[in-house]
Order: structure tokens, then sequence, then C-alpha cells
């Protein structure tokens, strides 16, 4: 056949088109359960490093149900949606819903004793997207952990927040204020004071990286104010 | 035919292999795949896995453009190439997003760069198109290689200037709050210079690698 006719063009352009898209869907079919078992993992890895439980993937999720005792979905009012399943919810799709529409999920978590309550962060950064995971103590005020990442911040600059000299600056920073006032914990320009229990140093040249991740923790905990302050 | 009768390392495809390391390196002397190189090569590790990225797909597509090269209709060859080196690198992204899932996620923002990365598109009309299987895949392996070589180089500068890390480990000592506490280079006073990690700078470093190549290299000296 003539290989410029149009005909065989057409022809050719068919075939390709039909093999290459069943190769591909082929391909993204078979392996989807792999990609989602490693995404799931992944989370349950990321919640339990904030309750400083390092494992790897594989050990997070054997090692999830011993820690994590209750997985709650709340209502904006603090009170617990048992129609839910907090672990599933897709907080890139909550966070677009009206606040009084939201289901909020939160992990309760028990390490040697102890009650945590991890609970899960979205947001926006200078590029893309942010998220993280941060742990609150007993008080249900006094951070034990804080975990985040990115979608495709600058490296070297706004992507060090999934650093660990970045995250271990929450440890020990409270969201309440002495008279039990909710302030959040903010990333602060040029270093926040030592003794400045709701700061922590914002990363240089990361500015605006910074900023979305003390919006983030700052709009994202205010909704679990009636939560946290039900003792 | 004649490419039958040669041996499989003859002078001629040996060249094929060795040629674009240096006389014909696709980013000193082509000047392709630019983008790529400015992008991703802030730090050590996301170059070198860019780097395998690309010569997998770079060797795959040119053996595949050219076993079909007698069959691909010629006005609509680009976007045939276009169409089999963006399958790959979706089945590549896909494969390591199921199989080694930290890979994937170093991999997830460049997988856009691969695609439209001109080596490649290159390397498949100039030469894929015009050749046979054996020879393209000397071809894909040499050109990836070159590409690979200059993108590791510039980002192993990038990494020791810009952050005072080699794939990620502190090399320069650490750098804590103030010099006293501070190890290494940085306890006498030495900075990272912020300024490697910005795009500008790849792009100088890339000049300063050809200025290099050229003054060792006589013959790639235009007149």
């Amino acid at each position: 056949m003539d290989r410029n006719s149009n005909v065989y063009t057409f022809l050719f352009a068919i075939i390709m088109i039909i093999i290459v898209a069943s190769g591909l869907a082929f391909t993204a079919t078979t392996l989807k359960p792999l990609q989602a078992e490693n995404v799931r993992k992944e989370k349950m890895q990321n919640i339990l490093s904030t309750i400083g439980v390092d494992v790897s993937r594989d050990e997070a999720s054997q090692l999830f149900g011993d820690y994590i005792k209750q997985e709650l979905a709340l209502f904006p009012d603090g009170t617990v949606n048992d129609k839910v399943d907090a672990f599933k919810l897709d907080l890139s799709k909550e966070v677009k819903k009206d606040h009084d529409k939201q289901n909020y999920p939160v992990y309760q978590a028990e390490k040697d004793g102890k009650t945590y309550y991890v609970i899960p962060l979205y947001g926006a950064g200078l590029w893309d997207a942010l998220w993280g995971y941060i742990a609150l103590d007993n008080d249900k005020n006094t951070i034990v952990g804080a975990s985040f990442d990115h979608k495709s911040e600058t490296p070297g600059l706004g992507a060090e927040i999934n650093q660990s000299w970045f995250e271990d600056q929450y440890i020990g920073k409270k969201i309440f204020d002495e008279n039990n006032e909710f302030v959040s914990v903010k990333a602060v320009k040029g270093g926040a004071k030592a003794d400045d229990m709701h700061g922590v140093d914002a990363i240089s040249g990361g500015t605006i990286t910074s900023d979305g991740v003390s919006m983030m923790v700052e709009e994202r905990l205010k909704n679990y104010v009636p939560y946290l302050k039900n003792k | 035919m004649a490419e039958e009768n040669e041996g499989l390392f003859s002078k001629q495809n040996r060249a094929l292999l060795i040629d674009p390391l240096d006389d014909n390196n696709p980013i000193t002397v082509q000047v392709l795949g630019i983008c790529s190189a400015l992008a991703i090569t802030v730090q050590l590790k996301p170059a070198i896995v860019m780097s395998l990225a690309v010569l997998f797909v770079l060797v795959f597509s040119n053996v595949i453009v050219s076993l079909l090269r007698n069959l691909i209709p010629n006005r609509i060859r680009i976007i045939v190439q276009l169409l089999i080196v963006a399958s790959l690198v979706i089945i590549v992204d896909q494969v390591l997003k199921a199989y080694a899932y930290d890979v994937s996620k170093e991999l997830s923002v460049f997988v856009g760069l691969i695609i439209t990365n001109c080596i490649i598109m290159g390397r498949l009309e100039a030469f894929a198109m015009a050749n046979g299987p054996w020879k393209a895949f000397l071809d894909g392996v040499g050109n990836a290689a070159g590409y690979g070589f200059i993108l590791i180089v510039v980002a192993f500068f990038r990494e020791l200037l810009g952050s005072g890390k080699l794939m990620g480990y502190e090399v320069l000592g650490h750098e804590a709050k103030t010099v006293a506490e501070s190890t290494g280079l940085y306890h006498y006073g030495y900075e990272n210079n912020g300024f490697m990690l910005l795009s500008p700078m790849a792009l100088i470093t890339v000049g300063v690698i050809i200025w290099l190549q050229r003054s060792k290299n006589r013959k790639l000296i235009e007149n």
C-alpha cells in the first residue's frame, strides 16, 4: 500500500491508537490495586510518625491498628458522625465544601498508655498543595509531632517543610493560649522568639510556603476547636 | 545490506555510543534538553533518577521507532513518535508507582519533562527514522549517557555549593543557628550560596561547562 496515501495514514493512526490505548488501559487497571495500597500505607506511615512511631511503609500497615484506637469523622460542632469512614475521607475534596458540610477526620492514638489526637491538614503552598498531620497530647493543646509534605514546592527552599528540622520545631508548642483561646502555631519570618509558645522559625527564601503552612495549620485546627475544648 | 555484515561493535557503532559524550553532546554541543537541565539539577538524587528515566525512555523509543520506521506514514511521523514516547513515560510512571513508590514520588514532577525533552524527539526524528534497531539502541544509550553526564555534573555543583549537601548528606559540615555551634566549614564562617538553587545558576553552570569543554576540544569552536 502507498505509504503516503490518506487511507494508509488513517489506518495506521487508528491501529496505533487502539494498540497504545489498550496497552495503557491494561497497565493502569492491573497496577491500580498495588498503587492504592502504597498510598494507603504511606498515609498510615505519616500518621504514625507524628506520634513518634517511625517505621517503614510495610510495618506501618501492620502496626497502625496497634496504635490508632479510633478513627473519627466529626461534624463541625465536634460531635462524631459515625456514618463516615474517617480514613477514607479525601481531605482535598472536603476542604472545598462549606464549613458546615465538611467532615473533620481525627485519629485517636494510644502509645505507652497515653492518648494522642492526630489531625490531618491540607492547604496551599506557593506552587501547589500542602498537606500533613499534627498530633496533640492528652491535654488537646500541646503538639507532640508534626509531619508536612508538599506536591511541588521549590527544592532547597519551600520544599524544606518536609525535613525534620522544620517539623520538629512544632514539638512542645501550644495551640491555645493561657485564656484557653485558640491561637494556632505560626511560622515567623526572621525567626520566632525562644519563649514563643505559638511560633516557629519560617524558612528563609521560602516565605510563601511557610505562610502556607501557617495558614493551613490555623485554618484546619480552628475547625476542631469545639471537639478539642470538649474535655 | 552493509549493516548486516558489520560487527556489533564496529568502529562506526562505537562512535554512536561515544560521540554524544563529548564531540556531539546533546546538551553542551547541540544545546537540546536545556529545560530539564535547569529544572531538576538542584539536587543530585533527582538528577540521577531523571537521567535513568531518560535513558530508559530514549533507548526504548529509539528502538521502537526504528523497528516501525518503514511503516510510519511520513505525514504523521512526529505525532506517532510523540505517542510512543508519551506512552512509554506513562507506563514507566505507573510501574514505578506500583513497585517502587519512593522513586515514583521523586520522578512524578519530571514525567511531563521527559515527554517534552527535545533530545528524545530529536534522536527519533534524526536517527531512529533512518537507522536499524541495533544502531538506534546504541545511539539511545550514547545520547542518554551524554545528557545524564551533564545533568549529574551540574547537579553535583548546585547541590554542593547551594545547600552544602550531596545526595542529601551534609558533606561540608552542619550549619547550626550560630557559627560557634556549627561544624565543618560552617564553623569558619562559610555560607551556602542560595543563588545556586535558583534556575539562572543552572544556566550559568551549563555555560561554564560549555566553555571548559570548548577550551579542551578546539574543533567545537565555531568561527
